[in-house]
């Protein structure tokens, strides 16, 4: 599939947008991408996180001194975003976006999430039953911590009991720790 | 069930002003953004995709859940403006999506919005303060689901989202919250701020950039990674339990301070609501504010709490729209707005 901007490049951007509500399907080259990707990827006027992401990164001085920095820029190679698309767009296409720009976007999740960068909430059922036991033990070790500094021993004597069992748990069951 | 029954219905269930905490309490929304695994997210699928998606969570809820499917090219733009009215879908589902669907409960307590801009919102709703009960029904729509499909989850960050302020719990708790009290002493400018401070987002919900129409503020969570969903809505919870004391406060002080002036308002309020043939989204919010201010401080006896919660969905123009049976300018709905609400005013004073 040629881009159908430049009729030159090969296209590794595919997809539908609605125009006056006619589907119409796009195919650009990365380059062409780049150059429309301002209106392409702005899905709603109301949003206003694009600044928002643009303006966590203005400082970085790869973006603005730099030029040449984004003809190397890697793209995901499930769904074909840019790390510049997605600072557009503010959304990834795809889950393996995430993988895909990592390095990158560690910093942008703590400034997201108040310096936090990993999940400590509900597991999907199936994920399987060691990830679960693995999440409560590094919940456990935490609150034991807590209560070793705040001198609660008793309590921590409780935990400590607790985080043997699910150790003993998590080796039967021969997942790693 | 019907669409003409999503549409026709005037008040869903957290409308009704029954919950917990409803003196100061709305209504309380929970919402779980998910994606399927080895899908490209919504915001760039084909619309063969698109249609997939919606045919995959359809089948997955439909054996064990009682939800309507509702597709967005099926309706009209009043008809989506409606749903939007009733917090049932997003503007952006209604707008933006490609192939969107909703799938909603008989009492608009649930709504599962596919292909909004992630796969899956699962949205709930309820009356007054229930950010746990709430939460817990989330999480079993949600197992549901699982059950069915595969979702994309990574271990380390969570349940992965097309926005990255939405990644890890994809969880947005949100509470909307009736201030009137801390407006009228002039606290919420320096509020705000605080509570902001504590990772917790406040805005006026009616109305445009900062202000508040009808004093209804909704407060929900900008963080969705580290915590897991419980602490989210503990702390969320914590923070709404110190604004409904200092509402509490504000409202005493005003009734020690200035009884009359206070009493005065109320009435006028109520005036002008019982008595206006014309009025606008603004003033009409305003007196509905005062309104209930003056049911909660038992001032005015004789109408029900829920006249808040309930006119200020539907004196919004998709609604007024729908009930006049098509289009009006804009000074036509401030007349039927003006009527609606006298309507509406009356029938309780009958009762
Ligand atoms: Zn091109
Ligand atoms: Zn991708």
């Amino acid at each position: 599939m040629i881009c159908q901007e430049c009729h030159e490049r090969p296209a590794v951007l595919h997809f539908t947008k609605t125009v006056n509500g006619k589907m119409t399907e796009v195919y650009l080259c990365e380059h062409c991408a780049n150059e429309k990707g301002e209106h392409l990827f702005s899905g709603h006027p109301a949003f206003s996180l694009n600044n928002l992401l643009g303006g966590l990164f203005n400082p970085d001085p790869q973006f603005s001194a730099n030029p040449s920095f984004h003809e190397q820029e890697v793209h995901c190679e499930n769904c074909h975003m840019t790390f510049k698309q997605f600072l557009q767009s503010s959304k990834f296409g795809c889950a393996h976006c995430y993988e895909t720009f990592e390095s990158k976007l560690t910093p942008l999740l703590k400034r997201l999430h108040g310096g936090n960068t990993i999940h400590h909430g509900k597991i999907p059922a199936r994920m399987g039953g060691q990830l679960h036991l693995q999440k409560e033990l590094q919940q456990l070790r935490e609150k034991l911590q807590e209560m070793v500094t705040s001198e609660q021993f008793e309590q921590a004597a409780n935990i400590r009991d607790q985080i043997r069992a699910l150790e003993k748990k998590l080796l039967n069951e021969g997942g790693v720790q | 069930m019907s669409l003409e029954r999503f549409i026709n219905q005037q008040t869903s269930a957290w409308m009704s002003g029954t919950g917990p905490d409803s003196d100061v309490v709305l209504s309380t929304r929970i919402r779980l953004a998910r994606n399927l695994e080895n899908v490209l997210f919504s915001t760039i699928l084909s619309l063969e995709k698109a249609k997939d998606v919606v045919t995959q969570v359809h089948e997955a809820v439909s054996d064990q859940l009682a939800l309507e499917l509702l597709k967005m090219e099926d309706l009209s733009p009043l008809q989506k403006r409606v749903l939007v009215e009733k917090h049932l879908i997003s503007p952006f589902l209604s707008e933006t999506s490609l192939y969107g669907a909703a799938l909603i409960s008989d009492k608009e307590d649930v709504s599962v919005m596919v292909n909004e801009e992630d796969h899956l919102r699962i949205q709930c709703l309820a009356s007054g303060l229930q950010l746990k009960e709430t939460l817990d029904k989330a999480n079993q729509i949600d197992d549901v689901i699982e059950e069915k499909v595969q979702y994309a989850f990574d271990e380390k960050i969570g349940y992965l989202t097309a926005c990255p302020t939405n990644v890890g719990t994809g969880l947005r708790a949100s509470v909307m919250i009736h201030l009137p009290g801390l407006v009228l002493t002039r606290q919420m400018n320096r509020i705000i701020p605080a509570i902001n401070q504590l990772g917790l987002v406040v805005r006026g919900i009616y109305g445009e950039g900062s202000e508040a129409l009808g004093n209804i503020f909704q407060i929900s969570n900008q963080l969705t990674l580290g915590k897991s969903e419980e602490d989210i809505i503990n702390d969320l919870d914590s923070v709404v339990h110190e604004l409904m004391a200092r509402e509490q406060s504000a409202r005493d002080a005003l009734k020690q301070t200035s009884p009359i002036q206070l009493e005065d308002r109320i009435f006028r309020s109520f005036g002008t609501l019982s008595n206006s043939r014309v009025i606008e989204t603004s003033e009409a919010f305003q007196c509905l504010s005062d309104v209930r201010l003056g049911i909660d401080l038992g001032y005015i006896t004789h109408i029900s709490k829920s006249i808040l919660n309930e006119l200020m969905v539907l004196t919004q123009p998709g609604f007024l729209q729908q009930y006049a049976g098509g289009p009006l300018r804009a000074e036509d709905r401030d007349i039927r707005r003006a009527a609606l609400i006298r309507e509406r005013l009356e029938l309780d004073e009958t009762n």
